[in-house]
């Protein structure tokens, strides 16, 4: 107990001296993320410096092994480091797909090369991965996924179509599904990696209702990659697969998405209908309600304590409470949060993250599929 | 720390096998309804909790009790909860002798409480919905102590009790928490009326009339006009007790009804096939997860005496009363028919839920009070 509050007091100090006061200010949307990769640009030097030193640290991956370029925290270490960042206001360093998905699925299934290959470079934000899961076939039902990779002797030849592939265009690398046989629906699907800058590969970004596109369509046409490239066994790539998604679903639930850093009520400014105020009290009870849980899950998660299932109850509550914020922050505005373009609402700002919050309840798995997901392997209901 | 330390998972452990067997609706609450209790609970469990040390379990050390947090009262009410176990543990064990804690009149009571041979009863509130500062009944110095005049509605036991905790008001006007001293009015004060009441849970609560009760000086609890202090411990106490024993009638409710899912069959299938059922039942899942959460969260909070502490209590009532309400009247609608019997046991889960959301202030009262402790 001495040395975690050792600890503790140290990382407070460490955190004081090294984290630039710009990183301990709240995010003021997604924009203000670090996502790292071989063409960021820094948005500041704070940015550059804070993802420097917590990367030299290895406390962008605070327990992952120090030999794979990260810290070496036990649990309760690494704790400690997430609440005192959190009692800071420190920002996260690096957002990355990296970190919160195809990391843990190599320190699972990768092979001690492909740790040793992949991981650092993670760790220090310096490659950034996408997500080559849904096709135009296969968004719920993924495991009909069509991409073809074929056994060519010294290399796999893949072809066939992604699509909801989120930032496919800022990506250097791709964790990609693709069917390595036709015998079997969940057993013929094999994990591979690859360069997006491999030829053969194209990205279309997808114009959404918001005006972003922060999804694309992906497109493989007669793609080579090396034999050494696919986590874990061939055709035993949906064990894969679904480990990861159940760490898309952690790190989807663990945005504190609904839950956010500040009460709504006091977000909107002044709300003179008691009505609305009522309705925005009930939001902030939930919300501060699930704050809690997503602390406890974590905390659950980190001991071990948490069951396989709960990431599809977080990542269902947490997204439909966030279209719920989005919701209200719309009534809260009226009209003027109609504008799409002007510089009042720069540039449509309530009304564009008011519709990207619908994407929250279908990527990474519906909420329906969530719901399934908890009613089969948490309640264990019939024929779920 | 979110999650439960060792001691405090074989505290739980203890709780709920303790009531799972002692504590079940058809050893007390259907056997008090239909023997006509006046109590409304039994006098030989209360004795059992004594026994296993929990009726003080907030009561500190120095006083024999078990000086544990509220976490740990939280840890017994979900599971006073699950069973629907009446007893004055939350009134008494939590709510009162938070509020007696560190006073003369907590050395007075506090062996009674200790043996389970007492029971204190909370008299707050004078009107249909709660609004402590709004407390009115009339305190006037006279000799050597005061006269109370006024009324007092669903005081939880107040017939049972030998010790009620009045609010009353010395000075101020209704509305401000300066001027409201806290009394402790042992039974058969002369001038105390007391109608016993049964509620919809089939619980007692008592409505009290006050003319011209005589108490001594040292009835008072605290300081004159200073009341708020320890009435403010045992709304804080009683509010985030009463969510924990929310959580429990939720859970209790809905694991009821998931295992009647798996059970009921119609159109030769069980019921619980029918993705529709599955989905609401899986998402009021969610919702009781995180009910508890925010449970725990208060009252962790409490206990490290953490400025948010209020604010989380109210956040915790809130959600646990809409948790519990939506398991409780999923709960009827999935038993369906069954469910509208008094014979079957899901129709007292929802009893007791409305009761407990109005005791100490219901969801809207709390989302009110997060939106003014938030500021605006």
């Amino acid at each position: 107990m001495a040395d975690l509050d050792q600890f503790r007091a140290e990382t407070r100090a460490w955190l004081e001296a090294n984290c630039p006061a710009e990183m301990r200010t709240p995010m003021r949307s997604e924009d203000d993320a670090c996502w790292g990769g071989r063409n960021w640009t820094f948005q500041s030097d704070a940015q550059r410096q804070w993802l420097e030193v917590m990367a030299t640290r290895g406390w962008t991956v605070p327990d992952w092994p120090k030999e794979y370029g990260g810290g070496g925290l036990s649990a309760a270490e690494a704790k400690i480091l997430r609440e005192e960042m959190r009692s800071l206001g420190c920002r996260s360093p690096l957002s990355s797909f990296g970190i919160s998905m195809l990391g843990p699925a190599l320190l699972k299934y990768g092979t001690e090369e492909q740790k040793k290959r992949f991981l650092p470079e993670i760790a220090r934000g310096e490659i950034r991965w996408c997500q080559g899961y849904s096709e135009p076939g296969a968004g719920s039902d993924l495991a009909g996924l069509q991409t073809k990779a074929e056994d060519k002797g010294d290399h796999w030849l893949v072809n066939g179509q992604k699509v909801w592939t989120s930032y496919a265009d800022k990506a250097d690398w791709i964790f990609c599904l693709v069917r390595t046989s036709t015998e079997s629906k969940h057993g013929g699907i094999s994990f591979l990696l690859f360069d997006m800058e491999s030829e053969g590969v194209t990205t279309k970004p997808i114009l959404l209702i918001s005006g972003y596109s922060p999804f694309c369509e992906t497109f493989f046409d007669n793609v080579r990659v090396p034999k050494d490239q696919v986590v874990g066994e061939v055709n035993k790539g949906w064990d894969v697969a679904k480990y990861l998604l159940g760490h898309e679903r952690e790190m989807i639930s663990g945005m504190g998405l609904g839950g956010g850093s500040s009460v709504l009520g006091k977000q909107v400014g002044p709300i003179d209908d008691p009505a609305l105020r009522a309705e925005i009290a009930m939001f902030d009870v939930d919300a501060l309600a699930f704050t809690a849980m997503s602390e406890r899950f974590i905390d659950q998660l980190k001991a071990g304590e948490a069951h396989p299932a709960m990431p599809s109850m977080m990542k269902y509550a947490g997204t439909e409470l966030n279209k719920r914020r989005h919701e209200l922050i719309m009534a809260a505005g009226g009209s003027e949060a109609l504008e799409w373009d002007s510089d009042r609402t720069r540039g449509g700002k309530p009304a564009r993250d008011w519709l990207r919050t619908k994407a929250n309840s279908i990527e990474g798995g519906t909420s329906e599929i969530q719901l399934g997901i908890v009613a089969k392997h948490i309640l264990r209901l019939p024929g779920a | 720390m979110t999650l439960l330390t060792d001691d405090q998972k074989m505290l739980q452990d203890t709780a709920r096998t303790f009531l799972a067997e002692e504590g079940t609706i058809k050893k007390q609450l259907r056997h008090w309804r239909d023997t006509g209790c006046k109590d409304g609970f039994g006098h030989a469990l209360w004795k059992q909790f004594a026994g296993l040390g929990l009726t003080g379990i907030a009561i500190p050390e120095s006083a024999g009790g078990l000086g544990l947090g509220s976490t740990e009262a939280a840890l017994v009410l979900e599971e006073i909860g699950r069973n629907l176990t009446p007893s004055p543990f939350l009134t008494t064990a939590v709510a009162a002798t938070r509020a007696l804690d560190g006073t003369a009149q907590g050395d007075k009571w506090f062996p009674g409480i200790l043996a389970g041979e007492t029971v204190a009863a909370l008299a707050i509130d004078e009107a249909k919905r709660h609004a402590p500062e709004q407390t009115a009944l009339e305190a006037k110095r006279s000799g050597n102590g005061f006269t109370l005049n006024g009324a007092k509605q669903f005081v939880v036991h107040g017939a049972s009790a030998d010790v009620i905790l009045v609010a009353a008001r010395t000075a101020g006007s209704p509305g401000e928490r300066d001027g409201i001293t806290l009394f402790a009015v042992e039974r058969g004060a002369s001038g105390l009326d007391t109608e016993n009441l049964g509620l919809t849970d089939h619980s007692k609560a008592a409505r009290l009339t006050f003319d011209n009760v005589g108490v001594d000086a040292d009835a008072v609890v605290g300081e004159v006009d200073h009341g708020w202090a320890p009435l403010q411990r045992a709304l804080t106490a009683g509010r985030a007790g009463s969510a924990a024993e929310l959580v429990g009638v939720a859970a209790g409710a809905s694991d009821m009804t998931v295992d009647y899912l798996k059970q009921r069959k119609q159109f030769g299938r069980l019921i619980g096939e029918f993705q529709v059922l599955q989905h609401r039942a899986a998402y009021l899942y969610g919702e009781i997860e995180i009910a508890r959460a925010a449970a725990y969260k208060a009252a962790e909070l409490i206990d490290w005496a953490d400025p948010r502490a209020e604010l989380m209590t109210s956040v915790a009532k809130a959600k646990a009363i809409t948790s519990a309400a939506l398991a409780v009247q999923e709960g009827v609608q999935m038993h369906g028919g069954i469910g509208m019997t008094d014979e079957h046991d899901i129709g007292f889960y929802m009893k007791r839920e409305a009761v407990l959301a109005q005791l100490f202030g219901d969801a809207r009262y709390h989302a009110a009070r997060v939106a003014e402790l938030s500021g605006y």
